[in-house]
């Protein structure tokens, strides 16, 4: 039997607002512990919240570029449980009444364009940070004492989550590189894993190709990176469809990876039916978006990431379309001159591996190299490409200056070549065509990488065939 | 030498004003006052020696957090605990001038009907030291009562401005739900509490009023009053249509003293040339009381849990982990009342109950508003006793929280409905004050204040007890 992987994600991202989302904190992630704290986000007697507008603007800029509609009234709700991190005993957050519902997000890839539904977007606050000292790794188990640090308690927090609509451990990758790459570009947020700035959550289940049942899902924690995500989805499918295949049922429970280390089977844990006694959060009137907003909101979206692959793969491919525009580099793309499939090989290869930052590169300059790139050596242009970022970069510094292309001086090195390989002169005249690349290998070894491979070939070719 | 016991604030603002005395000579005459009387009244829970501002001195319920001054709520888990910041009624009256003189007793966490559920010790009434002032904001109805402080500022939930107002002779506002901030109250239930006046006359009420009424940014549920505060100077009537309310006048438990003072009033308004109809708020009076204690227990239950030992206040260390540091601070930091109202509200918000119970008395309220705003239709203001009864002994219902929940029966259905009540003691049954209420519709603060004016001239009621004249 073929099995269909059947996954869902939560995903949930800082947005980078200036201060905190129900106070007037800074957003701090490096600061000291504790300093940027006040009576409302340490939960003081008689402290109120008080929304942070910007954040509500955000989320509906965001909710908007997923598609989604913007609710017209949208409620905060507590959701109540006791934990050191949760100063107040309950979170400020949104429940049946969120303030963006029902949008999708296509996601290209190699089969298509699977369109993935957008249940909900809601804002919400983040929790402080619960520091566990005197246990290995900081870990709960066998601390010693718990400090609590206050400073994100309060950070505006986004949660998106999806509908059980992707079906490989790829499309969620893509997905959650396409997700990030469009809040990155809204500019509401950093969405950095490492710095926390973006987590998510996966729910995995499989069911028989073809069925449109829903079976017992896992939830897996703490994945710490998109690459590592999809090992660990398609690892997990690989465990649902050998339990299927031994006749077992799949348990309901939720998989806790190691964060660091990837190969540590993860910590298994049933879920606890928590009861949260959610109820409408009295201290605050509920949100209505006024609808100039909204529409100025929609009116401000740039060209979305999305509609840029889908654009880009119709000329390249929807897997270099989607790295080109989740890497930035697409903008640098689209501005430089010469062969398409070139420009982008060299931009995701040589040029990524330099670290330059494409947004200072100069198109025009950077379109020489390409057009150069057969000519010159090879260290010669991963040289200009790091240069390419600086100030007053001229692709000419790199590609004339130096470079052996008069024939007169070629032709003589040629010859020599030629003659100590008579060998191999005589099984590439025997068919061994391939033999070109050894020859031409040489003249540049003999050159120390200075002639102008073009002119090289050309010399070798003619002297070959004769 | 200045006599506290007679003087009301707007007098007091005369002295100051005319130079006849300073806010320090003020200050300390009612510092003298309350170590005169209140060893056997304990009103206050602690007193400020300096007077900070050029003003009238005024106590607040410890429920209102000022910057510097403990605030307990009356409960042991926050015992200690000294915010680090005002409340936005704490800054109005310090931006007023009016110097903070004390805190005031209250029921624990604003949860009870005669001060008697404080963990520092119940207060006694100023008219019979053997009764309750009422409660919540008892602490702050005896001070004033008994010349301890010009003026206080009370909260009420269910009753808790106006009940003590009623049981200690004096006035008492709950303000239109939104009108005053509750930033730095300590929360009891958000979406009923309200910070209100409690004065020895009404246009000190409306002076206190103007003072801390006004939308405020720290509170997201403020409105700015439609119109501004106006003195009371009319003592007469003419034009207002009273209503009493059938349910609320004949209400089971009404003892036949406060019946009498209030029929009394209801005439008295007829002969100040009010017309008085009969009107009636059946679901209201029937649902009120039931959907009040399932709507501020659950909202309670919430806004207790950061109670937990973590940050301030109480903590008792636990055996082995959070969890039981949390049990154990709570157990030993709340007391019985604010425990069984935590269980209450929990419940009431559990899965699969939630519709039943809060989500349904979300619903009832909703009728409670509509009936009420049917009445207003032909009515200006609506009428009944405060309380059904006198000040009772402390003691006597302290063991049967029933019946002491049924002592918020009159107050409750338009605290239910967001709306502004005024008591104004209304004369004596055996000796002891009888409060009449008056509930108008959202924002009529000045109806309340004209009718409750007129009334006070013509009832000549004395403020001050018996027993200390």
């Amino acid at each position: 039997m073929t099995w269909e992987p059947v996954i869902g994600l939560e995903i949930h991202i800082h947005l980078k607002t200036r201060t905190k989302m129900f106070c007037r904190c800074e957003v701090a992630y490096s600061e000291p512990e504790n300093t940027r704290t006040c009576p409302v986000c340490l939960a003081h007697p008689g402290s109120l919240p008080v929304p942070n507008a910007k954040a509500v603007e955000w989320t509906i800029k965001l909710g908007l570029a997923l598609g989604c509609r913007i609710a017209e009234r949208a409620v905060f709700h507590r959701k109540n449980y006791f934990y050191p991190d949760n100063p107040k005993g309950y979170q400020i957050s949104q429940y049946d009444e969120p303030l963006c519902v029902d949008g999708r997000l296509v996601v290209p890839g190699p089969d298509g364009e699977p369109e993935v539904g957008i249940v909900r977007a809601h804002l919400e606050e983040d929790a402080a940070k619960n520091v566990h000292t005197g246990s290995a790794q900081g870990r709960i188990a066998g601390a010693s004492a718990t400090l609590v640090d206050f400073n994100r308690a309060g950070t505006p927090l986004v949660e998106i989550v999806t509908r059980p609509d992707l079906r490989s451990a790829d499309d969620a990758r893509r997905f959650l590189q396409l997700l990030r790459q469009t809040v990155v570009e809204l500019g509401i947020s950093d969405a950095e894993m490492e710095k926390g700035s973006l987590r998510f959550d996966v729910n995995v289940s499989i069911r028989p190709q073809g069925s449109d049942e829903l079976r017992t899902r896992t939830e897996l924690k703490n994945l710490n990176s998109f690459a590592f995500a999809a090992k660990a989805i398609q690892r997990e499918v690989e465990r649902q469809t050998g339990i299927y295949e031994a006749g077992g049922e799949v348990e309901q429970e939720t998989l806790h990876f190691e964060p660091g280390t990837e190969s540590a089977p993860p910590l298994r844990s049933k879920e606890e039916a928590q009861d949260y006694r959610y109820f409408p959060e009295p201290d605050l009137v509920p949100l209505q978006p006024p609808a100039e907003l909204v529409e100025r909101v929609r009116a401000e979206l740039p060209e979305l990431p999305g509609a840029r692959i889908m654009r880009l793969a119709a000329e390249l491919d929807p897997d270099t379309a989607t790295d080109l525009v989740t890497s930035g580099r697409d903008a640098l793309f689209e501005r430089v001159p010469g062969d398409r499939r070139a420009v982008a090989n060299v931009l995701m290869n040589q040029f990524a591996a330099a670290g330059v930052d494409a947004a200072a590169v100069d198109p025009e300059e950077f379109g020489k190299l390409i057009e150069a790139r057969s000519r010159i050596p090879r260290e010669r242009l991963i040289e200009a490409l790091a240069a390419s970022g600086t100030p007053g970069f001229l692709a000419d510094d790199y590609l004339g200056d130096g470079l052996m292309a008069d024939t007169s001086e070629l032709e003589p090195i040629v010859d020599r070549i030629l003659e100590a390989n008579s060998g191999q002169v005589e099984a590439y005249r025997g068919g061994k065509e391939g033999l070109l690349g050894f020859f031409v290998g040489q003249v540049m070894r003999e050159t120390q990488g200075k002639a102008d491979p073009k002119v090289v070939n050309e010399l070798l070719r003619e002297k070959l065939s004769t | 030498m200045i006599d506290t016991l007679r003087l009301t604030a707007e007098e007091a603002m005369g002295l100051i004003e005319r130079g006849e005395a300073s806010a320090a000579e003020l200050h300390s005459a009612y510092l003298d006052a309350i170590r005169e009387r209140d060893g056997e009244l304990h009103a206050y829970l602690r007193t400020v020696d300096e007077a900070d501002g050029a003003g009238v001195p005024i106590a607040f319920k410890d429920v209102i957090s000022s910057r510097g001054v403990e605030t307990t709520a009356g409960s042991k888990i926050l015992e200690g605990y000294v915010p680090v910041f005002d409340s936005t009624v704490a800054t109005r009256c310090r931006e007023a001038g009016l110097p903070l003189i004390g805190k005031t007793n209250m029921d624990e966490f604003a949860m009870g009907s005669s001060t008697e559920n404080s963990a520092y010790g119940p207060t006694r009434n100023p008219w019979d030291p053997g009764r309750v002032p009422g409660g919540s904001s008892g602490g702050s109805a005896a001070a004033v009562a008994a010349g301890l402080a010009p003026w206080a500022l009370g909260t009420d939930t269910g009753g808790s401005v106006k009940q003590p107002a009623s049981l200690c002779g004096i006035v008492g506002l709950r303000p239109t739900y939104g009108t005053v901030s509750r930033y730095g109250i300590v929360a009891f239930a958000s979406s009923l509490d309200q910070v209100g006046p409690m004065t020895k006359t009404v246009r000190d009420n409306a002076l206190l009023y103007r003072i801390i009424a006004g939308r405020d940014p720290c509170d997201t549920t403020t409105v700015e009053p439609p119109q501004p505060v106006e003195l009371p100077e009319r003592e007469d009537l003419k034009g207002i249509r009273v209503g009493v309310p059938k349910e609320l006048n004949e209400a089971e438990g009404i003892e036949p003293g406060v019946k009498e003072a209030a029929d009394r009033t209801i005439e008295l308004c007829r002969t100040l040339g009010a017309e008085v109809g009969e009107t009636t708020l059946p679901r209201s009076v029937e649902y009120g009381l039931a959907c009040y204690y399932l709507v501020a227990p659950a909202e309670a239950s919430s806004n207790l849990s950061r109670y937990d030992g973590v940050r301030y206040g109480l903590r008792v260390e636990g055996e082995n982990g959070v969890r039981s540091m949390y049990e154990r601070t709570r157990d030993a930091g709340f007391g019985d009342e604010p425990k069984r109202r935590i269980m209450l509200g929990a419940y009431a918000l559990s899965a699969g109950y939630y519709e039943a119970y809060y989500g349904q008395a979300q619903k009832v309220r909703t009728v409670i508003a509509q009936e009420h705003a049917a009445a207003f239709r032909s009515f200006d203001v609506l009428v009944s006793p405060t309380s059904p009864t006198v000040a009772f002994r402390l003691g006597e219902k302290a063991e049967n929280p029933l019946a002491m929940y049924l002592s918020d029966v009159l107050t409750i259905p338009s605290n239910m409905a967001g709306l502004p009540g005024l008591s104004i003691p209304c004369g004596l049954s055996e000796g002891l004050p009888v409060g009449f209420q008056l509930i108008g519709p959202q924002f009529s603060e000045n109806t309340l204040f004209h009718v409750g004016h007129a009334l006070e001239r013509a009832i000549g009621f004395d403020v001050v007890p018996g027993r200390l004249q």
